[in-house]
């Protein structure tokens, strides 16, 4: 099992964000997160990500309890978020060529993968000069570069142009095909339930549904 | 990828962000030179006061510049989350401690060493067992402002008022590291008749590998939790 989470719950001063939410969620798979706003997503793909603790609960990740095992889950692990996640003073390659460096990934490969997202001509080009569009494209590439088993995608398609977006499909696709979960937390449901094979649907923190798509 | 080479690599993307935003570095010098004048205003026209207070106004001039280059330096880092993305690529904590650790205490001692000759010219002091003992005191006593300091600023930058917090939360654990800075730095310029310079310099030297081995300990929690 990629996920396995059991009664996490998270708590923001007296407020729970999440609320005893338990999941299984295994590989080769899309799971579309969907809620309104503040419903949780983000603080859920946040715990998923070992990024923020759990106020209690269990996250397992590859059969492993994650917070004991931060590094090596941490490793398989990709991720795209509201924030770009980009040093805007290094250029676009820059970026990328640190993110292979410390992951172990291929810098060979990373002027290819800008090519791939359409940044060919503006590798060169710091991020900070870049539109939101083209610095999401940025993180498409960085996302393809570490190749992670499970995917984690904030709003995935935010500030994207319409080429952006068939691109992100794209990479959704791909991921899922090379056996990676990909966990897409979108408000653009219809795109989203197109990709997807599982839907859940959070409210004020809890999971009210886990339902299959219909192909 | 091995520990060092994690290091070296987050040690070179410091060096280029911070070459690339000139401008900080350059603040900071001028602060830390107005810094230097402002004492001499302060202690008046005697020459020989002056002097003799040279050491203790130069590491001053220091470490208050010291704390805008630490604060600047991890605000860096939460532009855009970036210390979350570091975090989320597995990046040992210990390694993204010394490497920002490291490129501050460059900084520090790069700064110390402009400091140096204009609080000498500026005050009048001679440095009387030679400059490039001074600049070794420097560079222990920048080790000793770096660790703490870039522990306490990645605190402190979580915080609403990270710029208040930060000399808050660090000149009292820098009392000791600075105390010997101060000495030895005295007993150079001076004259060192009864021969503590070494002394001084040891119990610094022990300062730093405290506070680096502590530090670099503790960081893994202070980002994570």
């Amino acid at each position: 099992m990629f996920v396995r989470l059991v009664d996490v719950s998270k708590r923001y001063g007296g407020r729970w964000a999440v609320a005893r939410v338990s999941l299984e969620l295994d590989r080769s798979a899309v799971v579309l997160l969907t809620g309104d706003n503040g419903a949780g997503k983000t603080t859920l793909l946040k715990i998923i990500a070992t990024l923020q603790r759990p106020t209690s609960g269990e996250v397992e990740l590859f059969g492993v309890r994650a917070l004991d095992n931060l590094k090596s889950v941490r490793r398989r692990l990709g991720l795209i978020t509201h924030q770009a996640h980009l040093y805007f003073d290094l250029t676009a390659r820059e970026n990328l060529l640190l993110v292979a460096r410390l992951t172990g990934g291929d810098p060979q490969a990373v002027d290819g993968l800008l090519a791939r997202v359409g940044l060919a001509d503006r590798r060169s080009q710091l991020v900070r000069t870049m539109s939101a569009g083209q610095k999401r494209r940025v993180s498409v590439a960085k996302l393809l570069l570490q190749r992670p088993q499970i995917a984690l995608l904030d709003e995935p398609f935010t500030q994207l142009d319409p080429g952006g977006v068939e691109l992100m499909e794209e990479v959704v696709r791909e991921l899922r095909g090379a056996g990676s979960l990909v966990i897409l937390a979108t408000h653009d449901i219809d795109r989203g339930k197109a990709l997807a094979d599982a839907h859940l649907t959070l409210a004020q923190g809890t999971a009210e549904s886990l339902t299959k798509v219909a192909a | 990828m091995t520990f060092v080479g994690e290091v070296l690599t987050l040690v070179a993307k410091d060096l280029r962000l911070e070459w690339r935003s000139r401008a900080r570095i350059n603040a900071t010098l001028f602060f830390a030179l107005l810094t230097l004048l402002l004492f001499s205003f302060a202690a008046g026209p005697a020459q020989a006061l002056q002097a003799a207070n040279a050491p203790g106004y130069l590491w001053l001039a220091l470490l208050l510049s010291s704390v805008l280059l630490l604060g600047e330096s991890l605000r860096i880092e939460l532009e855009n989350d970036s210390l979350e993305a570091l975090r989320a690529m597995a990046v040992d904590a210990r390694a993204l401690f010394v490497s920002k650790a490291l490129t501050n205490a460059l900084f520090c001692f790069l700064l110390g060493v402009v400091l140096v000759p204009v609080a000498v010219g500026l005050y009048g002091a001679e440095v009387k067992l030679g400059f490039p003992r001074l600049v070794g005191v420097v560079a222990l006593g920048t080790l000793a402002i770096a660790a703490p300091g870039t522990l306490y600023a990645t605190i402190a930058v979580q915080i609403r008022a990270r710029d208040v917090l930060l000399p808050l939360l660090l000149f009292p654990v820098l009392v000791p590291g600075l105390l010997a800075s101060v000495r030895a730095s005295s007993l150079i310029m001076q004259g060192d008749p009864m021969d503590q310079t070494g002394s001084w310099l040891l119990l610094l030297a022990v300062f730093d590998a405290l506070y680096w081995i502590l530090c670099t300990l503790m960081y893994g929690r202070v980002i994570e939790d």
